[in-house]
Order: C-alpha cells, then sequence, then structure tokens
C-alpha cells in the first residue's frame, strides 16, 4: 500500500478566465499557459502550488486546493 | 525572470496618453491598439496581444503593484460575470459608433469641429491647446478627439479599478480582450 501524499496546486476556473495571462507572468515554474487564446490551463506536473497566480488573477479564477497524489 | 523588449511597452501606453496633451493628431496612433489585438486574434487565434504586448495592463499592473496604488481586493462577482462583459462591450462599441456618426458629420460638413474630449460618455474637457490645425479636413482633428476620448476614459476606468480591486481588474472587462477572447472561441472552440 503507498502513502497518501497531499499537495497543493492552482485550479483555474476556466468558465470564467478571461485570458489576460497575468498569471503567466508570475509563476516561478512557467506552469500555467493561456491554451488558445480561451482560458489559462495548468501543468500540474509543474505546479508547486505556491499561489502567486491566485494572488495575481484579476478575476481570482484561480484557487489553490489539496490534492491526494 | 529576464525582461524581454514587450515589458517596457508600457512606455508607449504612457507616451499616448502625455502626446494627446501636445497634438491631438497623436489620438490616431491608439488605432494599433484596436487592429493589432484583432489581427492577432483572427490570423493567430490567441490572445498574444493581452499575455505579452499590451502596454495599458503593463501600466496598470506597474502602478498598482510595484507602486502600491491599489488595494488588492477581488474583482465583484458581477463584474467579472458574462453579461457585464458582453454588455459592456456593447455599449463600448455603441459609444464607438456614435463617435465614427460625429467623425462623419464633420466630414459631411454638418457640423464643426468641436475642440473637446469627452471624459466618460459625459464631460466635455476644453482640449483646443492640444489643436494646431491639420493639414486634412477638420473630420480627421474630430475623429482625433473623439478616439483620444475612448481612450482616455477607459484608461481613468482602468485606474478607477486599479485601485478599488486589483492592479489589472481593466483586463477582466477591456472590450478589446472581451473581443479577441470571443473569436479565439469561435475559432478555436472552446477548450
Amino acid at each position: 500500500m503507498g502513502t497518501v501524499r497531499k499537495t497543493r496546486k492552482a485550479l483555474v476556473d476556466q468558465t470564467s478566465c478571461v485570458a489576460c495571462g497575468c498569471c503567466v507572468k508570475v509563476c516561478p515554474m512557467a506552469a500555467i499557459q493561456i491554451v488558445k487564446g480561451t482560458a489559462a490551463q495548468v501543468d500540474t506536473s509543474k505546479c508547486v502550488g505556491c499561489g502567486k497566480c491566485a494572488r495575481e488573477c484579476p478575476a481570482t479564477v484561480i484557487s489553490i486546493r489539496e490534492v491526494t497524489v | 525572470m529576464k525582461k524581454k523588449w514587450y515589458d517596457y511597452l508600457w512606455i508607449a501606453s504612457l507616451s499616448y496618453l502625455i502626446l494627446g496633451f501636445f497634438n491631438i493628431l497623436f489620438a490616431w496612433l491608439g488605432l494599433l491598439c484596436f487592429f493589432i489585438p484583432l489581427l492577432i486574434a483572427v490570423a493567430g487565434g490567441n490572445k498574444a496581444y493581452c499575455n505579452r504586448y499590451c502596454g495599458r495592463g503593463q501600466l496598470f499592473g506597474l502602478l498598482g503593484g510595484r507602486f502600491g496604488l491599489s488595494r488588492k481586493r477581488d474583482i465583484p462577482k458581477w463584474m467579472k460575470s458574462k453579461p457585464f462583459r458582453y454588455g459592456f462591450l456593447a455599449f463600448f462599441f455603441a459609444m464607438f459608433f456614435l463617435m465614427l456618426w460625429n467623425t462623419y458629420l464633420v466630414f459631411a460638413g454638418v457640423h464643426q469641429l468641436r475642440q473637446a474630449v469627452t471624459l466618460l460618455w459625459t464631460f466635455k474637457l476644453p482640449w483646443h491647446w492640444a489643436y494646431h490645425g491639420t493639414l486634412f479636413h477638420p473630420g480627421v482633428a474630430q475623429f482625433a478627439f473623439g478616439f483620444y476620448s475612448v481612450m482616455l476614459t477607459s484608461t481613468v476606468l482602468g485606474l478607477i479599478t486599479m485601485v478599488l480591486f486589483k492592479p489589472r481588474s481593466w483586463c477582466v472587462y477591456c472590450p478589446m480582450g472581451t473581443m479577441t477572447q470571443l473569436i479565439c472561441r469561435a475559432k478555436n472552440g472552446p477548450l
């Protein structure tokens, strides 16, 4: 049996995202991108859950969630 | 992170606003902020303009972020709702066409050139000091006054929401941003 590990990741509410790209500029891991000019998408393998994008987002559509891996 | 050349485009946006105080005909340059994002969205299907090149966004980011002129609160829910964003786009469009109509009336000789900048679609500010005549038709100058009104009004709105909410709150309801996102959605389909 593997151990349950918890980690934090950014989660984008893509239906409300305005695709401005403010999050992309502040991400220190280059883990977030604007896909096709539509919405931001997080690469969860790169995201370390620091929360910079969530703080920057002018529409406040990014939240930091605890996820199990 | 290393800064790129396009991280300094806020200087262009700031210069644009300042130049309008000296010669209103510089207002024509603002058309770049209309056509470049549209071209990128239509041809490239992305929002690279918002994401990288928008000098106004950078200016708000700088003033609200580094200079601390923002409360950094969450924007109210209704302001990021689709009805408000699309409604504001429609309103902006309507005001833009009204401005074009007023320009046409000057070209047609029905109205005389009015040397004023209209702030927030209501307040007529005297702006005659920035007009030194034109080599072309007075209509060319009327468009400049009208277009500068659009740019100044949206900057003032952006500054207000920058102070009240997060620095780049303007990006949430920016008509160009909403329009380019709609174009990208239509072109690429939903995510």
